[in-house]
């Protein structure tokens, strides 16, 4: 089981955002109300830190555990795609307050409701594919 | 021992999650989360209706894997690490939420208007839950990621379009937030 190591990162994935109070509905509407700092500053600190990793990754200065170079394969081009499945992205993020990661972590959880919430991403990513030949990219 | 179960502030939070990160590169992977949407898709057989979804599911195991962790993370940490339910909000955050309707906002993770068993089972909360999971994951893979794969990785990566997509989600948010959440609520 070579992948096992990725479930206890995800383990310490789920502790850290339950922990940091990230899988809260609350936190996420103070965000969208400019009402508290707490969100601005975990995702910014986690991105200036991120900045530094991705500076030592992209010169080589950190390998991976194989000694390989990392690659970090890089985002889709395109305004449409990028601005306008952000927004489709921030009006479910706003109203049901949770992301991907997040949607996970609330099940563990046991909150039951969350389970709707999933099958609504699953049958929008299907829902995607299905017509994303007639959308602009 | 204690400061593990008090809530973490931002500081401790944000280097934490850069750490994620970092550990998914170094191991040869990648910090995404909303790919795992797809790759459950084509687990349950999505590919018999849409094409893109005949991609072998198990080269993205370990992310199955990772995604399986933060179930058990969720469960742990409410489980063992979580000893006050309360979530210290801004007051005027609570009051906000009071003149819209939530009751005792900020006494629990979430709020019982939307995550309750009773809220569920109603035809205007099953609909907030699916539409709001509707939307993030068509919108997730529209962007090409979530706020994983582009607020935390491609924003440290400078990537441009990761910029435009976390305009739009907060663009999205705002919208959501403030021109429809009275309207909904």
């Amino acid at each position: 089981m070579k992948n096992i190591k990725f479930l206890f990162i995800g383990i310490l994935f789920g502790i850290i955002l339950s922990k940091a109070e990230v899988i809260s509905w609350y936190r996420i509407y103070e965000m969208f109300k400019f009402q508290s700092f707490h969100m601005y500053g975990v995702i910014g600190s986690a991105v200036v830190l991120g900045i530094i990793i991705m500076y030592l990754f992209n010169k080589g200065l950190v390998k991976s555990y194989l000694g390989k170079q990392i690659e970090i394969e890089p985002k889709k081009k395109g305004f449409s795609r990028n601005i306008l499945g952000g927004i489709v992205f921030g009006l479910g993020w706003g109203l049901i307050g949770a992301c991907p990661g997040p949607m996970f972590i609330l099940l563990g959880r046991g909150v039951y409701a969350i389970i709707i919430a999933i099958v609504g991403g699953l049958l929008g990513v299907l829902l995607y594919h299905a017509i994303k030949s007639k959308l602009p990219h | 021992m204690d400061f593990i179960l008090e809530p973490w502030p931002w500081y401790v939070a944000g280097p934490l999650i850069t750490l994620i990160m970092f550990l998914l590169f170094y191991f040869g992977k990648k910090f995404g989360v909303s790919s795992n949407l797809e790759t459950i898709c084509a687990l349950g057989g999505a590919g018999k209706f849409v094409d893109f979804f005949k991609f072998d599911w198990r080269a993205n195991g370990w992310n199955l894997m990772f995604i399986l962790g933060t179930v058990i993370g969720g469960f742990v940490a409410f489980q063992w690490l979580t000893p006050i339910e309360t979530i210290a909000i801004n007051p005027q955050t609570v009051q906000d939420l009071t003149n819209i309707g939530f009751q005792n906002a900020g006494a629990q993770y979430l709020p019982d208007e939307i995550f309750s068993i009773e809220s569920m089972f109603t035809l205007k909360g099953f609909l907030i839950l699916l539409i709001g999971g509707v939307l993030v994951g068509f919108g997730s893979r529209y962007a090409g990621g979530c706020t994983s794969g582009h607020a935390i990785v491609g924003l440290s990566n400078l990537e441009l379009p990761s910029l435009i997509s976390v305009i739009g989600f907060f663009i999205g948010g705002l919208i959501m937030i403030w021109v429809l959440f009275p309207i909904l609520f």
